[in-house]
């Protein structure tokens, strides 16, 4: 690392120094001629223009400063929660607008004024530094190697076979404690993800007014979700349980219905399927009511819900659980037990 | 005690306070040996050296924006209710993280511009990263002494692709949600312990109330850390190799032309540093990004349509939709590919990039070093390959929006994903040909230009009555520049016959390594340069020049 000789003026005077160009070669017209004489800015020449580099300068510090002071301003004297209009964005929060543009325009301003700088004012000829080989001579090599086998020697690891095998093995065995550290991050899979709330006797709860319902409730066409009985949105598992047991309920003409299974486990052409997707879990919300295709909007897996909710289209692996429901003597709508399967993604144990 | 011993008197006081201070400094912590090698050290110039810095000046940026997020955001999945100064949300039920992020958004003054830069610093951060890192790939710049460097490089974008997901996860909504949802559908795919990974990470079933606060030190402590021990390993490297250049008059494998680091460097520098933070902090006044107010709190039973990752894990998400949903049952057990083998993908695919070095120089058997970088024309093969590499990514990130390019096309989504699926594996291999036939072009156009000169628009009508073109001669400058880069030739398999005349058993690898090299540097993959005796001949031909 020579740059230490680089001369401390970089005066145009004292420009091409160290590589004169060299005249063509004869032999080799593609030789390397050096690096090209430096060539003056407007601003090595005429002081004028120097000067007019400095204001410039000066001024995008100066712009900077009114800037942050325009920030202060904006910061005291905007009410946070208005609102404006500007042209091309709409309604947009004017606080946040002012203070980004004040502090974009403080900074970028500094930055301008900086490469300004360095492009008009400062020396802008090209200096050129060797460069060393990275790795060391073959003296500095043979000697580290040398030390390190003396080292070695003297440490007896090679001849004492016993201390260096049973260090081996405590440094093997050590990190097992860190492992063990990490058991109670959570709870062993189990049986969990092959049970949901549902069990036989539980009411479907209308998702939206909280309410049991009657078959007469679901017309055909429209899509309704449901949440086991009991299960309320303060309770402190809920987004546990539901992520599980969310349903969703739509009504067929019975005789529409093509798959036999699901024709069993419905009421009178209404039917229940989990609304967790089968592909990676999201939430299906979607459901158009000629085809009877459910759509999951992640990843567009699409679901036949009159033919066992086989999958017809996307990344999905399997059907949607069907819930196999009835009426109670009430009328209203039940669960005759819980899924079969389990619900939403596969996984390694779901077989 | 006694400097006297070994100095000349100095006299006391007479030199400035910072020199005093400098002085002082280099007493205790021997400064000057550190500034003598790198005050006027040598960057050289061009503007595709600036996009690291752009990588450099965002991962700063986060790092302080995010402190300041730190003083208001609760990493708590406590469920509340909202009360605050957002109308619409009031009264609704929601976790202490989202609650807090609305805070950050609407009660705190600049709290929504400082969420705003990070983010779009964050996005900002892994673009940059991803165009320097193919700058540096299309350029060589990855060769020996720098291929440490380029590992470096490669774990920071994997990372920044972990920590933009972890950060965006944090504050609960219903999109991020939705997004960790994916995350832990894709865990639960992997064979064998996919049910664990997923109970130990979110501390039971999902969502549970832990994985907030987990991505929270995942995203503010243990990532950034490994990322701020990178940046620094990486930054100390580039200054011990010194950065690479591009061949031309005076520049040379052993030296290094450009402008000094203090002033000239420091200054361009440091001043880019402003102009990247005041940009984005405009954007950030300008365009709203996430707005976690419109979308909601998440609940794992809602979703809002049209979901969409940042865009540096639509490569993943192009994965999982375009991969057919196979699902293989046997004994009791399920082997989820249809979501394991898009993620299977996803780490091949990048480490495919990260390990191009050592393949590379494996083929060619090189082990000089090498600090003149490649016009991307020069390296036919290597180009070709990278746009392939790239063609593949882009696919995946169309597919990625493949519901959002289906309604903005009215094409079907069905179309859109069969597209994308053979597109995959269609796309790289027409880039591959014809980038590496584009290459090939531009050689041969260099070549011409070498021999023949420049043309120079200028149409002359000779005695005959022919037209022809005026050809320019280049200039030695130009000539040196074209002609500087070196040519391999294809590696052949050594003597199959031993010096006792017995048949050596040729291995396989060696074999493969030829196959390679003469698909790399064989007559098809490379136009010969010109040559001294050729480019005399012909000027000699053409009089004068
Ligand atoms: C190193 C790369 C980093 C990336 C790519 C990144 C990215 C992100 C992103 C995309 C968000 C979501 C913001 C939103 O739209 O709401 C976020 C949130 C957050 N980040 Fe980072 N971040 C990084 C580092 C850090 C660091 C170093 C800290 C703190 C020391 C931090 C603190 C936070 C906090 C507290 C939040 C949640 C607050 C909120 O969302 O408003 N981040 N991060
Ligand atoms: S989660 Fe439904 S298609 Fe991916």
């Amino acid at each position: 690392m020579s740059s230490q000789d680089i001369p401390e003026e970089n005066l145009p005077a004292e420009q091409g120094g160290t590589h004169v160009p060299k005249p063509a070669d004869d032999k080799n017209p593609f030789a390397d001629p050096g690096l090209p004489p430096h060539e003056h800015r407007i601003q090595d020449i005429d002081e004028r223009a120097a000067k007019r580099s400095e204001r410039a300068v000066a001024l995008l510090f100066t712009v900077s400063m009114l800037a942050t002071l325009g920030f202060i301003a904006s910061f005291v004297a905007i009410p946070h929660d208005k609102s404006i209009y500007v042209f091309p964005l709409g309604h947009i929060n004017a606080m946040n607008f002012a203070l980004g543009l004040t502090l974009g325009v403080a900074l970028f301003t500094i930055g301008a004024g900086a490469v300004h700088w360095a492009r008009t004012l400062m020396s802008d000829e090209e200096v050129a530094d060797e460069r060393h080989p990275i790795e060391a001579d073959p003296e500095t090599r043979a000697k580290v190697h040398a030390d390190f086998k003396q080292g070695a020697k003297e440490s007896v690891i090679g001849r004492r076979k016993l201390i260096r095998n049973t260090m081996l093995g405590a440094l093997t065995l050590m990190p097992l404690s860190g492992v063990f550290l990490l058991r109670d991050l959570g709870p062993l899979p189990g049986t969990k993800l092959r049970h949901t709330l549902w069990s036989k006797g539980k009411l479907l709860v209308n998702m939206n007014t909280n309410e049991p319902m009657r078959p007469s409730d679901i017309g055909v066409g429209s899509l309704t979700f449901a949440k086991p009985e009991g299960l309320e949105e303060h309770d402190h598992d809920f987004q546990n349980e539901i992520a599980k047991a969310a349903l969703m309920i739509i009504r067929l003409e019975p005789d529409s219905i093509k798959d036999k299974r699901e024709l069993e486990w419905s009421h009178e052409g209404i039917v229940a399927y989990s609304k967790i997707c089968t592909h990676v879990g999201c939430p299906i919300s979607l459901y158009e009511q000629q085809t009877h295709h459910a759509l999951c909007p992640c990843h567009q897996s699409t679901f036949d819900l009159a033919d066992g909710a086989r999958v017809i289209f996307g990344p999905a692996g399997h059907p949607l659980p069907q819930l196999r429901i009835g009426v109670n003597d009430e009328g209203y709508l039940e669960a005759l037990s819980d899924f079969e399967e389990p619900v939403g993604p596969a996984f390694w144990e779901r077989g | 005690m006694s400097t006297a011993a070994n100095d000349a008197p100095r006299s006391r006081g007479k030199a400035p306070a910072g020199e005093r201070v400098a002085d002082w400094a280099d007493g205790r912590l021997g400064i000057y040996s550190l500034a003598k090698a790198n005050m006027r050290k040598i960057f050289p110039d061009h503007w595709s050296f600036m996009l690291g810095e752009v990588c450099l000046y965002s991962f700063i940026i986060i790092i302080l924006t995010g402190v300041y997020l730190t003083l208001f955001f609760h990493p708590s999945m406590n469920e509340v209710t909202y009360h605050g100064s957002y109308v619409p949300m009031q009264g609704q039920l929601m976790s202490e993280a989202y609650k807090s992020t609305l805070d950050i958004s609407f009660d705190v003054r600049g709290g929504l511009l400082i969420r705003q830069i990070h983010h779009w610093a964050a996005i900002i951060f892994l673009a940059g990263m991803f165009v320097h890192m193919m700058r540096v790939f299309f350029t060589g710049a990855f060769r020996k002494p720098r291929e440490i460097n380029w590992l470096f490089g490669f774990l920071l974008f994997v990372l920044g692709m972990f920590t933009g997901f972890t950060g965006y996860s944090l504050p609960d909504d219903l999109l991020s949600g939705t997004g960790v949802r994916f995350t832990q559908g894709a865990i639960l795919s992997v064979p064998i312990v996919g049910t664990y990974i997923s109970m130990f990470l979110f501390g039971g079933e999902f969502p549970g109330t832990d994985f907030v606060a987990r991505f929270y030190s995942i995203h503010i402590l243990l990532l950034p850390g490994i990322m701020l021990g990178l940046v620094v390993g990486h930054l100390i490297l580039v200054f011990y190799h010194k950065h690479t250049q591009f061949a031309g008059p005076g520049k040379t494998n052993k030296n290094v032309v450009g402008m000094p680091l203090l002033p000239v460097y420091m200054a361009k520098a440091g001043g880019f540093f402003f102009l990247v933070f005041g940009v984005i902090a405009a954007i950030a006044g300008i365009v709203s990004v996430n707005p976690i107010w419109a979308i909601g709190p998440y609940r794992p039973d809602q979703v809002s349509t049209g979901a969409q990752p940042d865009w540096y894990m639509g490569f993943a998400e192009g994965l999982v939709r375009a991969m057919p949903g196979w699902e293989i049952n046997f004994w009791g057990h399920t082997l989820v590919l249809g979501v394991f083998v898009p993620l299977v993908i996803f780490g091949i695919f990048l480490a495919v990039i990260a390990l191009y070095p050592f393949i590379e120089s494996w083929v060619t058997g090189d082990k000089r070093e090498h600090h003149i970088l490649d016009r991307p024309r020069n390296a036919p093969t290597r180009t070709a390959f990278g746009v392939a590499w790239v063609t593949a990514y882009l696919i995946m990130l169309v597919g990625g929006g493949n519901d959002i390019v289906a309604t903005h096309f009215h094409l079907s989504i069905n179309a859109v994903t069969w597209f994308v699926r053979i597109g995959f594996f269609l796309g790289p291999v027409l880039a591959f040909i014809v980038t590496k036939r584009i290459c090939l072009g531009l050689q041969r156009r260099d070549r011409d230009k070498v021999l023949h000169g420049r043309e120079s628009g200028i149409i002359k009508r000779l005695p005959h009555g022919e037209f022809i073109e005026v050809h320019e001669p280049l200039s030695q400058d130009q000539l040196h520049t074209l002609t500087a880069h070196e040519q391999y030739q294809p590696a052949e398999i050594g003597p199959t016959v031993d010096e006792n005349g017995v048949q050596r058993k040729v291995k396989g690898s060696e074999k493969l390594r030829a196959k390679l090299s003469e698909a790399y540097y064989g007559e098809d993959s490379q136009i010969p340069k010109p040559t001294v005796e050729e480019y005399k001949e012909i000027t000699s031909g053409h009089g004068h020049h």
